[in-house]
């Protein structure tokens, strides 16, 4: 073995790396970005799941808004109350108490409730559904199909299907809104955890309908609305909607609701 | 012109990288889930393995050849490569933040893509000259974009599919990547 040759090898590779540690090094300060201390702080306290249940990009992406002021510290709503407090210590300003939402399906048609018009065994999907006829095996068009595309989307495993229809897990719901945008039929909605009662279903079709498609359908009969005292409760398009700001958990709707469809999914 | 074309089309879809040489399977089946990622992936990797053949057959011509160590391109090659990616993601991050941002994920990925040194190799092995080199790079990296969209595009519908138990994840993918392999086969006769 000619030992020139080794020490050109040598020579060679150990140049080509102590060049290109140098050109590294050198280009890694020219080319720095100044990265907000405050950011990679904030990073540090988010849950990382990187689930985007913010609006942003990730996790980083959200710190990276928090320290330019584009959003509030509590934006985060898989870390709740802990984290905004912890984020907003890092920013220096007090975190707002935010309330805890989670997300709720607007039916209750189970297998029983729900009539089905024929038997569908297929795809298990729910936006497949559109392509079927009468939008899927259920008599309601506006029902929950139970075939969890929300379960699929779920990132913490909070959404189940319970006989038919999906179910949140209220404890596990981290109302990241992840299920909010699966659902086809834009069942899903993010509603206070505390609040007490709340509309199970969502179908817009007339109350002789509903009645023949289900049998815990919302009529549009108004009683709700017209028995809140607060006024939360308003009739659209044949179903009735709360508005959690107005309501006071006071159970007027509830108790007046013919189909007794006002209340928590239990 | 003619050589180039036929370097081009024999790289792109002949011998396409993915499917025909087996390389870069790693972020051909890690990053085709979605259509768009897979897109994102692809660009980077056309964008990396273009400016690595060139510079590789900088190296090569320049420092390798006259020393006459040619037998240390591998390692050589492989120190580059990294330093490169990592030049460029550096140099994005400063200069082409919006750039970045979109091949950001992908870069450092990028680092252990076989096919980027798989290319630098081949360039050496079949004795292309400079130009040759970055069209014979720009062509294999058009051809794995192709293969890894295509792929991102069957795995979204077999989303959609009922696939028996066994076969899930993974297992489906790997059939399906061979069936394509085999798809692409039929242009073997093209060159």
């Amino acid at each position: 073995m000619d030992i020139v040759a080794i020490a050109i090898a040598a020579a060679v590779v150990g140049g080509t790396g102590i060049f290109l540690g140098f050109f590294l090094g050198i280009f890694g300060e020219k080319f720095k970005v100044e990265v907000d201390e405050r950011e990679e702080a904030i990073l540090g306290v988010l849950p990382g799941n990187n689930c985007g249940g913010c609006g942003y990009a990730g996790c980083s992406g959200l710190a990276a808004a928090i320290v330019k002021g584009e959003a509030p510290v509590n934006q985060c709503p898989v870390g709740g109350a802990p984290v905004a407090s912890l984020v907003g210590e890092i920013m220096g300003v007090a975190a707002e108490e935010g309330t805890r939402k989670v997300a709720f399906v607007k039916c209750a048609g189970d297998c029983e409730k729900g009539k089905q018009d024929y038997k569908y065994s297929g795809v298990e999907d729910c936006a497949a559904m559109a392509f079927i006829p009468n939008g899927g095996a259920k008599s309601c068009n506006y029902g929950c199909l139970g075939y969890g595309s929300c379960v699929k989307a779920c990132p913490f495993d909070a959404i189940h299907i319970v006989n038919g229809i999906a179910l949140v897990d209220e404890e596990a719901c981290k109302a990241c809104g992840k299920c909010v945008a699966a659902c086809p039929k834009n069942l899903i909605e993010l509603v206070p955890y505390d609040s007490k009662h709340r509309v199970q279903c969502n179908s817009k079709d007339k109350g002789k309908d509903v009645m023949a498609a289900c049998s815990v359908g919302c009529i549009g009969c108004r009683l709700c609305e017209k028995n809140c005292p607060q006024n939360a409760v308003t009739v659209t398009d044949n179903v009735a909607h709360i508005d959690y700001e107005k309501c006071t958990g006071c159970g007027a709707c509830a108790e007046k609701c013919p189909k007794k469809i006002i209340s928590k999914a239990v | 012109m003619k050589e180039l074309l036929i370097i081009a089309i024999g790289s792109a879809i002949v011998n396409n990288v993915v499917l025909s040489q087996f390389l870069g399977i790693c972020p051909f089946l890690g990053v085709s889930k979605k259509t768009e990622t897979a897109a994102g992936m692809g660009g980077a990797v056309i964008f990396v393995i273009t400016l690595a053949s060139f510079v590789t057959g900088l190296i090569y011509k320049f420092i390798l050849t006259p020393c006459d160590v040619q037998y240390l391109q591998t390692i050589v090659f492989i120190l580059v490569i990294a330093s490169l990616v990592q030049f460029v993601e550096m140099f994005l991050r400063k200069n082409m933040p919006p750039l970045y941002e979109s091949l950001g994920v992908y870069l450092p990925l990028i680092t252990t893509n076989c096919a980027v040194l798989g290319v630098a190799l081949t360039n050496v092995t079949k004795g292309y000259g400079l130009l040759e080199g970055v069209v014979n790079g720009l062509a294999t990296s058009v051809g794995f974009f192709l293969a890894i969209v295509i792929m991102a595009g069957i795995r979204e519908k077999i989303e959609y599919n009922d696939v028996p138990k066994r076969f899930q994840g993974t297992a489906i993918v790997l059939i399906t990547a061979s069936l394509m392999s085999i798809a692409f086969m039929g242009f073997s006769g093209m060159i």
